[in-house]
């Protein structure tokens, strides 16, 4: 069973980036299982055609100690299995302490133990990781490999960028790796070669560069993957693409987060390439 | 007290050779450099010395600053401080803390502060233990409802006149909103709710949870009870009935017809505190845990403070006279006259019998922000050297005077707590009572003076602010002072020692030691200790010629046999 964790700049995509690559792996036929590590517990919503009923927080909450994984889990597209952590309403509680709480959880009800024959577990985790409670996925070999879902805009790159400190530490005491950004187009101007160096001077890849395209919108609208509403469009392909290069992934590592100098002079470079070119 | 006239060799122990500049050295020795540095800066020789003008100057000691991570250190935390020490000893304020259990439970009756109430219909919930009880599960969505609950129940339980709330490490954390809460519920519920910003984590110590808890009461309940008061009426600021001090006190006070408005806080009632503003005089005896409160009261409603130390016999007498100099009253000066030629012949008897008994013998004092001063007092009446002392979480105007207060750096973790900005009230504001301090000045009468310990203390003595549990040890090893004055989480480790230890936080189930009476008390339970014959049979278990034992004896321990007692 292959553990990941998508990360990245909040409203960069990641959730709809994770649900449709784990649509493609579900295609594939593999057997996936996303946990959702966001209070907002909208991370399966496209999965399961709608969002979760019940959290693992508030089953946690209703039912006392007598949780069975049934409670918290239900199947999505592709017989995937889908799991939301849930939280505290904004601003008030601690969210961190929830996921702890989630995951620990879910291990003890043997969520990923060997008979639910996993072939792999998703954790799609909130924004920037803000406290110890978000940086529980990638604690304690949890997951083994991460993603970081980028694109070219200067934000995105600078969370990217102190994601990877995060997985630095974190990598030097467990086993966690990054496998690769997934750039999630903006249409920036030269977006994927920019990201592709960044990848590199990372000491990592830009797995897959996803184009910007509309009918992810569309799909999104009616609470369903690319695959799912239409799996003949050229979209549902880019996520096949993903999912397949995911699946043959073999480089895994420990990032090399770049200074804030180094991060500002690759996009100077790449925007005066720009200003030049033009 | 007079300085020692050979100031560069006063011996503190053991053998002649054991000066303070030594057992400084000893303690500092193997420390790491940037420790040590700081250390170097708490640990200082009481170097006294005479300006051109005549005036005293002392050493600069670095107090309330953070203790280095690793040492132990005698110190509490900002809740401690706030909830217990300072709202403790009140009894009809139902005190709710919001937190875990463990947070409740082990703050519940722990400093013996006492209280008496008129009639048993009066309100006591002391010995209650009042809990959020706060889960997981409140820590992930917040606890407010929990304690919106709470409070709701405790008053549907016991009708109070107030409650406050109490913040824990973890609701400082999550950022449950305390003071809106108990606003609301305030209003809901007709009767005072006010909350405290006193999360454990907060300061160095726990003086921060003092300012935190006098801060909130100065807001929130002074002033609310504009009930008139008498002329010779007077507050006790700093005052925490450990072992009923406060009876003792209040006592004196009524057989001299001074008029106590209100304790903060031993043995008080939130209606005295309501009402305190409406006294003449404030009385300030723990300066640390309360001077600004007396300065806020000063600055809004005009009443002067003074200090006062009702520890030891002569410092009880001197304080009572202080009090009745300001009225500068006859017969107010006759009735205090009267109580203390009343009290005295007991004390003299006593010193008689224990002084000779006493005599010569030496203590060290770590402990508290004023006891580790006031207690010298009755050792010097029994003829005991207080050879070095230290406080826990004083500041450094509790140990060189306030006249040190405009040089005291503010750093971070001081401007982290929060500084009221006070004003003359319009209405409630007394400027006879101003005009009167005026007056008195002009006469020659000080006002807001406080010298601090060192000033008292003997020259070349030892400060050591915020003592490890290393310095400790290697302090009684080279001194072998005859009596240690600590807390409970010393004693053990000091008597294991082979040294009595007085436990001054909650007098060992002792007390009162305040007053003339106390002073007795006190006189007879030091004899008890310095005197018994069982401190030389105490073998510590690594004595036993262990390495380790070897190792961190840096000086060779005699273990005298004391002199055999003349009590038959």
């Amino acid at each position: 069973m292959r553990k990941v964790a998508i990360y990245g700049k909040g409203g960069i995509g990641k959730s709809t980036t994770t649900q449709n690559t784990v649509a493609a792996l579900a295609e594939m036929g593999k057997k996936v299982m996303v946990v959702g590590c966001d209070p907002k517990a909208d991370s399966t919503r496209l999965l399961l055609n709608g969002l979760a009923q019940k959290t693992v927080l508030d089953t946690l909450r209703e039912e006392g100690e007598d949780v069975e994984l049934e409670d918290i889990r239900m199947e999505g597209f592709g017989n995937t299995l889908c799991t939301e952590s849930g939280g505290p309403e904004p601003g008030v509680g601690c969210a961190g302490r929830g996921i702890i709480t989630s995951i620990n959880l879910l291990e003890q009800l043997g969520a990923y133990h060997e008979d639910e024959q996993l072939d792999y577990v998703f954790y799609d985790v909130l924004g920037d990781v803000v406290c110890g409670g978000f940086a529980m996925p990638i604690r304690e070999g949890k997951a083994q490999e991460i993603y970081i879902v980028c694109s070219g805009e200067m934000m995105a790159m600078y969370a990217a960028n102190n994601i990877c400190k995060g997985i630095r530490k974190f990598a030097e005491a467990g086993g966690v790796r990054l496998g690769g950004l997934i750039c999630n187009s903006r249409k920036v101007d030269n977006e994927a070669e920019m990201i592709d160096e960044f990848a590199k001077r990372l000491g990592s890849q830009m797995i897959h560069f996803v184009p910007r395209d509309n009918d992810v919108q569309r799909a999104e609208i009616r609470k369903m993957t690319v695959i799912d509403w239409n799996s003949t469009c050229a979209q549902a392909d880019e996520y096949r693409m993903l999912a397949r290069q995911v699946d043959d992934n073999d480089q895994f590592v420990i990032p090399e987060p770049l200074s804030i100098e180094e991060l500002e002079s690759l996009l100077l470079d790449f925007g005066v390439l720009e200003a030049a070119a033009a | 007290m007079s300085e020692s006239s050979t100031t560069s060799d006063m011996v503190l122990g053991g053998d002649a050779s054991v000066t303070a500049a030594v057992v400084r050295e000893e303690l500092l020795r193997d420390y790491p450099a940037k420790t040590k540095k700081k250390r170097e800066k708490q640990i200082v020789i009481n170097d006294k010395q005479h300006g051109d003008d005549g005036s005293l100057q002392l050493p600069v000691v670095a107090a309330n600053s953070r203790t280095v991570p690793g040492i132990i250190s005698q110190r509490g935390c900002c809740y401690a401080g706030c909830k217990g020490v300072i709202l403790g000893p009140t009894r009809d304020i139902v005190n709710i803390v919001h937190g875990p259990i463990g947070c409740s439970f082990y703050s519940w009756l722990t400093r013996r502060n006492q209280t008496h109430t008129p009639t048993d219909e009066h309100d006591n919930f002391m010995t209650y233990c009042f809990s959020t009880d706060m889960t997981e599960e409140n820590i992930i969505f917040g606890g407010e409802k929990r304690l919106r609950q709470a409070i709701q129940e405790a008053y549907d339980l016991f009708h109070p006149k107030a409650i406050a709330v109490f913040s824990t490490c973890p609701v400082g954390l999550i950022g449950d909103d305390v003071h809106q809460i108990s606003a609301e519920m305030k209003k809901q519920l007709g009767i005072n709710v006010f909350a405290f910003s006193c999360e454990g984590y907060k300061g160095v110590s726990q003086s921060a949870g003092h300012h935190i808890a006098n801060n909130q009461i100065f807001k929130h309940v002074i002033g609310e009870d504009d009930t008139q008061r008498s002329k010779w009426s007077i507050n006790l600021l700093g005052e925490y009935n450990i072992g009923g001090d406060a009876f003792v006190i209040e006592d004196l006070l009524e057989r001299c017809g001074i008029e106590l408005v209100s304790t903060f806080s031993g043995n008080s009632t939130y209606d005295q505190f309501a009402n305190a503003h409406m006294a003449r005089l404030n009385t300030v005896m723990c300066h640390r845990s309360i001077n600004y409160v007396a300065d806020m009261i000063e600055k809004k409603y005009g009443t002067p403070w003074i200090k006062v130390n009702f520890i030891g016999a002569n410092a009880t007498a001197k304080s009572l006279r202080k009090i009745a100099e300001y009225f500068d009253d006859r017969q107010l000066t006759e009735n205090v006259e009267r109580v203390i030629g009343e009290e005295f012949p007991a004390v003299v008897e006593a010193q008689r019998k224990y002084r000779p008994r006493c005599t010569g013998k030496r203590a060290v004092l770590f402990v508290g922000g004023s006891r580790a001063h006031h207690y010298q007092e009755l050792f010097s009446e029994l003829g005991m050297e207080t050879i070095a002392a230290g406080y826990e979480f004083a500041h450094r105007d509790d140990y060189e005077g306030r006249q040190v207060l405009p040089s005291i750096k503010i750093d971070a973790d001081s401007r982290n707590i929060e500084e009221l900005r006070v004003d003359a009230d319009q209405d409630k504001f007394r400027e006879s009572d101003r005009q009167q301090g005026i007056q008195r000045e002009k006469q020659g009468y000080t006002l807001r003076e406080y010298d601090g310990m060192m000033a008292e203390m003997k020259d070349q003595t030892l400060i050591i602010d915020d003592i490890s549990h290393s310095e400790a040890e290697r302090l009684i090893k080279m001194v072998r002072p005859d009596v240690f004055c600590a807390g409970i989480k010393e004693k053990y480790s000091v008597q294991k020692m082979g040294v009595p230890c007085k436990q001054l936080h909650n007098y060992d189930y002792g007390g009162p030691y305040a007053g003339f009476a106390g002073a007795i008390n006190f006189y007879e339970e030091i004899d008890r200790m310095v005197n018994a014959r069982i401190w030389s049979r105490v073998q510590p278990p690594w004595e036993n010629g262990t390495p380790a034992a070897d190792a961190i004896s840096p000086l060779p321990i005699s273990m005298e046999e004391p002199e055999e007692s003349t009590n038959p």
